[in-house]
C-alpha cells in the first residue's frame, strides 16, 4: 500500500508542477544567499585575523560557499526538471535521471546538515582561537618596529574602539603586560627605573590603558594613567568609577559579533533543509503521478502520487535485504551449487 | 513648416507604443532610485544634525525626494497613455491630461539640473554650517551637566573617531577652550590656579586634546597632554610629529565626505535619468501627434504623420506668448469696449483655442 498516496487529475498535476517549479527557484535564490553569506563570513574573518593570531579556520565559510554553489545548481536543474515534465516527450527522456537526482537531493540535505551541525559547533574554536590571539596581540602591541607585529597596534586599537571593549577578559590585562615600546622610554629617569626593577622580567608596567579603551560616553574627559591610585586624579574613586573605560572584555565582545553570525547563518541552513525535503517530496509526487498515468495517451486522466510505492517499514525492510545483497554479490553460495555439480 | 517631421505606419506606431512603454517603466524604477538616493543623503545629514547650524544644505535631498516621487507618478501615467493610445476609443480622454503631462515632464527635467547645479553650489554654505556648529560643539564639551549639551561630549568624541580628525581647523582648536568641566578641577592645586589666572576669561586652558583625536596608526601610545613641550616627553619633537594625532580638522573631514556623496552620485546619475526622461518626453510627443493625426484621418490604421512641433520654434513661441498674454488681459477689463461685448469676444477667444489643437504644449 503507497506511503501517503494522493489522487491526481490534469489539473492538480499542472499545479504541482507551477508550485514545485516555484519553490526550486525559491530554493535557488537561498542558495545564492547562503553563498553570499558564506562570504561575507570569510571577509569578516579576514578582517580580523590578526587578533586570532592569523590560525582561525577558515572551514565553515568555505564549506558555506560550496554549499550555496552546489544549491543553486541543484535546484536550477531541479526547476528545469518540473518545467520539462508537464511535456511527455520531455518526461520520457528525463525519467531515467529521476531517481539518481533525488538520491543526489537526498545526500545534499545531509550535506547541509553537517555544515548547519559545524555552524554551531564551531564557535568553540573561535572562542578558544580568539582568546589565544588576543593574548598576544596584547603581548605584541608594542612591537610597531618588529616586522610581521608592526600593525598590532593599530588592528587592536581599531577593534576595542569598534567593539567598545578593552583588553582581554577586563582592562586589567593592560596591567600586566608592558605596552609602552622601549623606544619611548627614558631609561635614565628615575620613575621608569623603579617601575622596570619592581617586577622580575624587568618590564615596564603600569596601571594604564591605551586611549582606545576610553568610553566617549563618560561625562568626564577620559582617565587612562594611574587608574587604581585614586588621589592621583580629583574627584576619582576607582571602585565606582564605570563610564571611564569600556568594562567589557574584547573576547567576549568579538565573541559574541561572530556566535551571532554563525547562528543566523546556522537557522537559514536548517530553513534551507527543510525546503529542500519539501522540493524532493514534490518532485516525488510529481514524478510518481506522471508515471502512474493509466492513460499515457490522454493527458487529462487520473492518476495517483505517493511518497514510498510500499508502506514505510516495507520499504525499510527491502532496503536492509538489497544492502546485504550487495555484499553478499561476490561470495558463493553454499547450498545452490550443489546440484549442478553432482554427476546425473 | 513642421519641427521634426516622421512618417509612421501602424506597425510603427505600434512599436513605438511599446518602446516608449518599455521607457516609461524604466524612468519608474530610476525615480524610484533617486527617491531612495534622497532619503540616504537626508538620513546621512540627519545623522550629523548635531554640528551644522542651519539646515540650507537639505533642500538637495528635498528635491531628490520630491523629483523622484514625481516622475515615478509621471511615468506610470505615460506608461498607462501607452496602454491606451493604440485603442481608438480610449486615447482622445487623454488630449487634455497630455498637456499638462508635457508640463511636469519639463520641469522635473528642469528640476533635476538645477539639483546638480545646487549640490556645488551649497557648499560653502556647507561649510559655514559646519564651521559654527563645530565650534559650538567644541565649545560645550565640558558641558556634560547642562540639560541640552550632556551629549555633546560623546558626539563630538564620536565624529572625530570616526571621520578621523581632530577640532575645527585642526588641534589647536582644542588649546584655546576649556574641554575640561570645573567639576574635575582641584583648585586648591597650584598648577590649576596658575593656568585659570593665565588668561583673561578665567578658563582653564591646555595644549592638550581629547582622546578621541588619537590616530590609532601612530607607532607610539597617543601623547595628549603638554603637546607643544618637546621636553615632557622623551623621543618627542613637536613641529616634526605627524601620525600621533589626526592632523585633518573635522570641516574638511565632513565637508569632503558630504561633497564626495553629492558629486559621486550627481552628474551620473542625474544626467542619465534626465536623458530618460527626455527621450520618454520626446516619444510620447511623437506618440501623441502621431496617433491623433490617424484618428483624425479617414483611416486610422493607415499612415499618419508626427511632428515635435506644428510650427517652426520662432512661430510657436511666438504664438504661446499671444496666448499666454491674451489669457493675463482676460482679467483685464478693457475701457475701449463694452463689458457684454468683451465677454462675448473672451468667449470666442476661448472656443477658438479649444478647436485648434494646440501646438507646443
Amino acid at each position: 500500500m503507497p506511503f501517503m498516496s494522493v489522487k491526481f487529475n490534469l489539473q492538480k498535476r499542472v499545479k504541482l508542477a507551477q508550485g514545485l517549479w516555484m519553490f526550486y527557484w525559491l530554493s535557488v535564490i537561498v542558495g545564492i544567499s547562503i553563498f553570499s553569506l558564506g562570504i561575507f563570513f570569510k571577509i569578516e574573518l579576514r578582517k580580523r585575523s590578526e587578533v586570532m593570531d592569523n590560525s582561525e579556520s577558515h572551514l565553515v565559510p568555505n564549506l558555506l560557499i560550496l554549499v550555496g554553489m552546489l544549491a543553486c545548481g541543484l535546484n536550477a536543474f531541479g526547476g528545469k526538471m518540473c518545467h520539462d515534465a508537464l511535456d511527455p516527450i520531455k518526461f520520457s527522456k528525463m525519467k531515467p535521471m529521476l531517481k539518481p537526482f533525488m538520491l543526489l537531493s537526498c545526500g545534499f540535505s545531509m550535506l547541509l546538515l553537517l555544515v548547519a551541525l559545524l555552524c554551531f559547533l564551531m564557535q568553540f574554536s573561535i572562542y578558544l582561537t580568539l582568546a589565544e590571539g588576543l593574548k598576544n596581540t596584547i603581548r605584541f602591541y608594542k612591537d610597531t618596529d618588529t616586522p610581521g607585529r608592526c600593525f598590532m597596534k593599530r588592528t587592536l586599537d581599531i577593534t576595542q574602539i569598534e567593539f567598545r571593549c578593552c583588553g582581554n577578559n577586563n582592562f586589567r590585562d593592560w596591567f600586566e603586560v608592558q605596552w609602552i615600546s622601549n623606544r619611548y622610554l627614558d631609561m635614565s629617569n628615575d620613575v621608569v627605573k623603579d617601575r622596570v626593577l619592581s617586577n622580575v622580567e624587568g618590564k615596564y608596567l603600569m596601571d594604564s590603558v591605551p586611549f582606545s579603551c576610553c568610553n566617549p560616553g563618560s561625562p568626564r574627559p577620559c582617565i587612562q594613567h594611574h587608574l587604581t591610585n585614586n588621589s592621583a586624579h580629583y574627584d576619582y574613586d576607582h571602585r565606582t568609577e564605570e563610564l571611564n573605560i569600556w568594562t567589557r572584555g574584547c573576547r567576549e565582545a568579538v565573541f559574541s559579533y561572530y556566535s551571532s553570525i554563525m547562528t543566523s547563518i546556522g537557522v537559514l541552513i536548517i530553513i534551507t533543509i527543510i525546503l529542500e525535503s519539501m522540493d524532493v517530496a514534490g518532485l516525488k509526487y510529481l514524478s510518481t503521478s506522471l508515471e502512474t498515468m493509466t492513460d499515457p495517451e490522454n493527458p487529462e486522466c487520473e492518476s495517483e502520487g505517493w511518497l514510498l510505492e510500499k508502506g514505510f517499514k516495507e520499504t525499510f525492510a527491502d532496503v536492509l535485504t538489497k544492502l546485504k545483497t550487495l555484499g553478499r554479490a561476490n561470495q558463493v553460495q553454499e547450498g545452490g551449487d550443489a546440484p549442478e555439480v553432482s554427476p546425473p | 513648416m513642421t519641427l521634426l517631421k516622421m512618417k509612421f505606419n501602424q506597425q510603427r506606431r505600434v512599436r513605438l507604443a511599446q518602446g516608449l512603454w518599455l521607457m516609461s517603466w524604466l524612468a519608474v524604477t530610476g525615480g524610484a532610485f533617486i527617491f531612495c538616493l534622497g532619503v540616504y543623503l537626508k538620513t546621512e545629514l540627519l545623522r550629523r544634525d548635531e554640528v551644522m547650524e542651519n539646515a540650507e544644505i537639505h533642500v538637495v535631498p528635498n528635491i531628490l525626494m520630491m523629483v523622484g516621487l514625481a516622475s515615478m507618478g509621471t511615468n506610470w501615467v505615460a506608461s498607462r497613455v501607452c496602454q491606451d493610445s493604440l485603442d481608438v476609443s480610449r486615447f482622445p480622454r487623454w488630449k487634455v491630461p497630455l498637456l499638462a503631462w508635457f508640463a511636469m515632464a519639463a520641469l522635473l527635467c528642469c528640476l533635476l539640473l538645477t539639483v546638480v547645479v545646487l549640490s556645488y553650489a551649497l557648499q560653502g554654505s556647507l561649510e559655514d554650517s559646519l564651521k559654527v556648529g563645530l565650534r559650538n560643539g567644541i565649545r560645550f564639551y565640558k558641558d556634560t551637566d547642562v540639560p541640552g549639551r550632556c551629549f555633546q561630549k560623546e558626539t563630538i568624541d564620536r565624529l572625530q573617531m570616526e571621520f578621523r580628525c581632530c577640532g575645527n581647523n585642526n588641534f589647536k582648536d582644542w588649546f584655546e577652550v576649556q574641554w575640561v568641566s570645573s567639576r574635575y578641577l582641584d583648585f586648591t592645586s597650584q598648577e590649576v590656579k596658575d593656568r585659570i589666572r593665565s588668561n583673561v576669561d578665567g578658563r582653564y586652558l591646555l595644549d592638550g586634546v581629547p582622546f578621541s583625536c588619537c590616530n590609532p596608526a601612530s607607532p607610539r601610545p597617543c601623547l595628549q597632554n603638554h603637546l607643544t613641550d618637546s621636553r615632557a616627553h622623551y623621543n618627542y619633537e613637536y613641529q616634526s610629529e605627524e601620525l600621533n594625532l589626526y592632523s585633518r580638522g573635522c570641516r574638511q573631514a565632513l565637508t569632503d565626505y558630504y561633497m564626495g556623496l553629492m558629486n559621486s552620485t550627481g552628474p551620473g546619475v542625474l544626467s542619465l535619468f534626465s536623458c530618460v526622461q527626455m527621450s520618454v518626453l520626446l516619444s510620447m510627443r511623437y506618440l501623441q501627434t502621431a496617433v491623433e493625426a490617424a484618428i483624425a484621418s479617414e483611416n486610422p490604421e493607415g499612415e499618419s504623420e508626427g511632428y515635435l512641433l506644428d510650427k517652426g520654434v520662432k512661430e510657436t513661441y511666438q504664438d504661446v506668448r499671444a496666448k499666454v498674454l491674451g489669457l493675463l488681459k482676460f482679467g483685464q477689463v478693457d475701457p475701449s469696449e463694452d463689458a457684454s461685448g468683451a465677454a462675448e469676444g473672451a468667449k470666442t477667444a476661448d472656443t477658438e483655442k479649444a478647436a485648434t489643437p494646440t501646438p507646443a504644449s
